[in-house]
């Protein structure tokens, strides 16, 4: 990395396999390789997009670096320190630093909390707060940073609406304030013309904290429209990292080229050539041998076949994973 | 998955709409406040609950309006019908059934909570445990679950309360020891649906978002149990629950009927019935009362329990 | 000018509830052409899917009741048809694709019975003549070694294909209209493409209408030859897609179009995007007046006087807005 700052992430070959049992014995049949060897690093303040379809290991990623899954593999290097050796006090006062927003504003919040318990939780948890009025107090900043009133901290979630509740999960997660924020898919379940308002706000909260964001989602405009740098997996690997204006302008893998192309666009007057996918994503219980995407690929050779490319940063920190594009960077 | 909840997943289902607006309407509820609301609405419950609030209350507060002993034998009015001296007519002793089916009342509901508790405390416990362990206590949990499940169920129940039957009655006083047996041997069988049921909550409630989210605030095992998890599971254990002490109500009937529960000096609904049984002939009133008392009891919990069910949906709040 | 296919005049299906009349679909005008794509867009709460469900009489009702108005098919009102005669119409004239292909079909049966199962139901078929069918259509719409999947189950499939099955059950009659219900939304992006591009072969194969209902602008831009834009029960604007993208009149429209990131946009500043504000509506306490107006940046006195009327604004243009 030419980058002069540290990163204030760096994740080296992590990987999540999950064991299939079976038989009587409930024996280890066979593995889900979920995540299959990731690299990247987030610099602080920084957005890292994360994109992919279902089943390629964005949302494992994200949770195994919250230590919300246990990885199996690799290092996640955070402020300097291994995040997967922590344990105890110590993992307690990581989730002070790191922080991640979910999907679904119904599923994400407790149903029978009130607001103010909700967003409250981590000052208590982690003695943020000195009184209940110094809580109070918290909770109420909180609310407004996020556009809300201070008078819907004694409401229930069920009584918000998506986007409302969105806002709650992101108060939440920066009561503690973090320096990083996993975002895992935070606007896919909001109505269109709610997200700008979350992207919107994402975007005002990084700049006024410095916040760093890795932003995971399946929506390319989203993740170009908000990330310095895009990640773009397949079948638990990343395949392809580059800047943001980078990937879209000049993807390298074809992967990449033919998720770009899939993505419709609103405005009828641009005519695109598409790079048409066959089939459907193979079975992460037994992946294609050596390149993952081979069995889909429009290039592909017999090397693909056998061997896996390897990750390769070229000019403008732009890395492929493509026995065929190594050359072009 | 990721990349698979849509924007407009609900979008329009009318009834999902009409859910979700509807909860709009009623600013600051609480999650308990808009249970009762819902609660209300069904009307066969609202009725039984205040039947059976009513029978409460007479069982409660019965034995001082009504003074009569229940042990006063008077051979002059043997299975007398019900008249103005005796509401609910006489047995074969001329012992008042009144006074007889208050005192017993409170037996029975007394049988009927205590069991259920039991059943419930019990089943959160080996549930809850077996819902948030690793694996091989969790199976090892479950095959306890099952094998209680497998006994059978009133050969166990002869064995125990003759086993232990005089030992307690020695210790605690024939009725307290009694008591306690009856109760804990109801309850003791009845745990595993409640197990189960917390189980499969416990289970299914770990993997929601917002247990993630207190996991990665830094919530403790502990808290994440009873701040989130618990709270969230116990709609369906109060259901389980209040079905429970009908059963358990019944289940006590039984014993009595049997002849296996409380003696003839200490009345209860079921050991009413139990002496009732002969003179159905010449005195149905002495079986009617006890009977219909049981049957309406367990009829009104019964429909308590469903309008708990649609209040306590998880549907709606989770 | 010919006869319009579909033609929806002045539709309202309401929906009683404890807390009062649900106005799901509250006036809405809409026809479709003989093989024309006609994308109807909106949010949760605007009414598309109910507007799509009541052609089909797939409401129920009661919660439901068709308030007022008529469903024109081929000239002839569907509203007030019992059973039996919107069964006929159903599958053999207007078909319809749902949006989870995971629920939508039923896992005991295999594909092949279900394809066929509209078909059977209307004529007499000899088993062997119902599995050719069956395996034609999946032929048609491009499931890889049909004669060997006719005889799988749905689980067996992936979404994707599923949802092709869905298409092929639609389509067995070949009907003239298919109603396509947020068709792509649970799919994959790659997956999306072919999906949607399969649906538009489908239809210049068949000369088939297809009614769209979507969320997606980007779908609608690239499938959709007509727009209605739909919000809070009501249709805000309708127009020929290339005019409502480089000419939308309805504010609403406008800021749907202006708030979504596009991929094809070169300059990666960081550009705010423009938001619409508030929430999507809530339709037992809408604003009066124009049903917009309360998160509407234009709005004035006058917008909270009376609702917009959907008027022609240009040529083949109609807009609900006063300032349109």
């Amino acid at each position: 990395m030419l980058d002069p700052v540290p990163p204030l992430l760096s994740v080296r070959g992590l990987k999540k396999h999950y064991a299939i049992r079976g038989g009587i014995l409930s024996r280890v049949v066979d593995k889900v390789h979920a995540v299959d060897g990731v690299s990247f690093d987030i610099a602080p303040g920084e957005t890292l997009g994360l994109v992919g379809e279902s089943g390629c290991g964005k949302s494992t990623t994200g949770r195994a670096i919250m230590r919300l899954i246990e990885p199996t593999e690799g290092t996640i290097q955070f402020e300097g320190r291994d995040v997967t050796r922590l344990q105890g006090e110590e993992l307690r006062a990581l989730r002070r630093r790191m922080q991640i927003i979910f999907q679904d504003p119904f599923a994400s919040l407790n149903p029978r909390h009130s607001v103010r318990g909700i967003i409250g939780e981590a000052l208590v948890i982690h003695g943020l707060a000195k009184n209940r009025r110094d809580l109070t107090e918290q909770v109420v900043r909180l609310l407004e940073l996020v556009g809300l009133r201070p008078d819907h901290m004694t409401r229930f979630a069920h009584e918000f609406s998506g986007g409302q509740r969105q806002r709650i999960g992101i108060a939440r997660a920066l009561a503690v304030q973090p320096r990083l924020i996993v975002c895992d898919e935070p606007v896919s379940a909001l109505d269109v013309s709610i997200q700008a308002q979350v992207i919107n706000l994402l975007e005002d909260l990084q700049e006024q904290f410095g916040l760093a964001y890795l932003f995971i989602a399946h929506d390319l405009s989203v993740v170009e429209h908000i990330s310095n740098r895009v990640g773009v997996m397949y079948l638990g690997r990343v395949v392809e990292i580059a800047t943001a204006r980078d990937l879209y302008a000049n993807p390298l893998h074809p992967y990449t080229e033919a998720l770009l192309s899939a993505v419709p666009i609103p405005d009828p007057t641009a005519k695109r050539s598409r790079v048409a996918l066959k089939g459907d994503v193979p079975n992460p219980i037994n992946p294609p041998s050596g390149c993952h995407f081979h069995t889909r690929c429009p290039i592909a050779v017999a090397r693909c076949a056998i061997e896996v490319p390897a990750l390769i940063t070229g000019a403008n920190s732009h890395a492929v994973a493509c026995h065929l594009r190594h050359e072009t960077i | 998955m990721a990349g698979s909840t849509p924007a407009s997943r609900s979008a329009e289902m009318p009834a999902a709409v009409i859910a979700e607006r509807a909860l709009v309407r009623h600013p600051p509820a609480s999650p308990l406040g808009e249970a009762w609301r819902r609660f209300r609405k069904h009307r066969l419950a609202v009725v039984s609950l205040m039947i059976l609030l009513a029978m409460v209350l007479v069982i409660a507060v019965g034995p001082f309006v009504w003074r009569v002993p229940i042990d006063e034998i008077d051979f002059s009015a043997q299975l007398s019908p019900p008249s103005f001296t005796h509401p609910f007519g006489t047995d074969d002793l001329g012992q008042d059934l009144l006074a007889r089916m208050i005192y017993g009342g409170r037996i029975s509901l007394a049988v009927g909570i205590a069991a259920m508790m039991v059943a419930v405390i019990m089943g959160i416990l080996v549930g809850a445990v077996s819902g948030i362990a690793g694996r091989r206590l969790d199976a090892g949990l479950m095959w306890m679950t099952d094998m209680f499940l497998s006994l059978p169920q009133l050969p166990l129940l002869l064995l125990v309360l003759y086993l232990f039957r005089n030992a307690l009655a020695k210790a605690l006083g024939l009725e307290a020891g009694l008591f306690v047996l009856i109760v804990l041997i109801i309850g003791g069988l009845r745990w595993m649906p409640v197990a189960r049921l917390v189980r499969a909550q416990f289970l299914s409630l770990r993997e929601k978002e917002f247990v993630e989210a207190a996991r990665a605030l830094g919530a403790s095992r502990i808290r994440l149990v009873v701040r989130h998890i618990l709270p969230n599971a116990m709609g369906p254990v109060i259901v389980a629950g209040t079905v429970e002490v009908a059963t358990a109500i019944i289940a006590e009937s039984t014993l009595s009927f049997l002849g296996l529960g409380f003696p003839p000096d200490i009345p209860t609904w079921g050991r009413i019935l139990f002496s009732a049984k002969d003179q159905l002939d010449s005195a149905p009133h002495w079986a009617l009362f006890p009977g219909a008392a049981i049957f309406l009891t367990v009829l009104s919990i019964n429909f308590i329990g469903d309008g708990l069910r649609d209040a306590l949906d998880a549907r709606r709040v989770g | 000018m010919e006869r319009p296919l579909l033609d929806i005049i002045g539709l309202k299906t309401w929906f009683d509830t404890d807390e009062g009349v649900v106005r799901a679909v509250d006036g809405v005008s809409l026809s479709i052409n003989r093989g024309e794509t006609l994308a109807v867009v909106g949010e949760s709460g605007s009414g598309k899917t109910v507007t799509a469900r009541s052609i089909l009489k797939l409401i129920d009702t009661p919660p439901g009741r068709y308030a007022a108005g008529q469903i024109l098919w081929q000239g002839r009102d569907l509203v007030p048809l019992g059973p039996r005669d919107i069964d006929r119409v159903r599958a053999r004239e207007i078909g319809m694709v749902f949006q989870e292909p995971m629920t939508s079909l039923n896992p005991v049966y295999t594909v092949g019975a279900q394809i066929t199962e509209a078909l059977r139901a209307h004529e007499s078929l000899s088993r062997k003549a119902a599995n050719d069918a069956a395996i034609e259509m999946l032929r048609l719409v491009q499931i890889p070694t049909p004669e060997r999947r006719v005889n799988d189950y749905p689980h067996q499939f992936s979404g994707g294909m599923r949802q092709r099955v869905m298409i092929a059950m639609a389509l067995v009659c070949k009907p003239k209209l298919l109603i396509a219900d947020e068709p792509t939304t649970a799919l994959d992006v790659t997956i999306q493409a072919q999906i949607l591009e399969l649906l538009a072969d489908m239809k210049d194969r068949f000369g088939m209408a297809i009614m769209l209902i979507t969320h997606a602008m980007g779908v609608v831009a690239e499938n959709a030859q007509r727009v209605a834009v739909m919000y809070a029960g009501v249709v805000v604007e309708e127009a020929d897609v290339d005019e409502l993208f480089a000419n939308p009149r309805h504010p609403y429209t406008q800021g749907l179009i202006r708030s979504i990131p596009r991929v094809d946009t070169k300059a990666i500043g960081r550009t705010r995007l423009e938001q619409i504000p508030g929430s999507v509506p809530n339709l037992l306490e809408l604003p009066p007046g124009c049903r917009f107006s309360n998160r509407c940046r234009m709005a004035t006195a006058d917008c909270h006087a009376s609702e917009p009327a959907l008027r022609l604004v240009a040529p083949d243009h109609k807009a609900a807005c006063i300032y349109a």
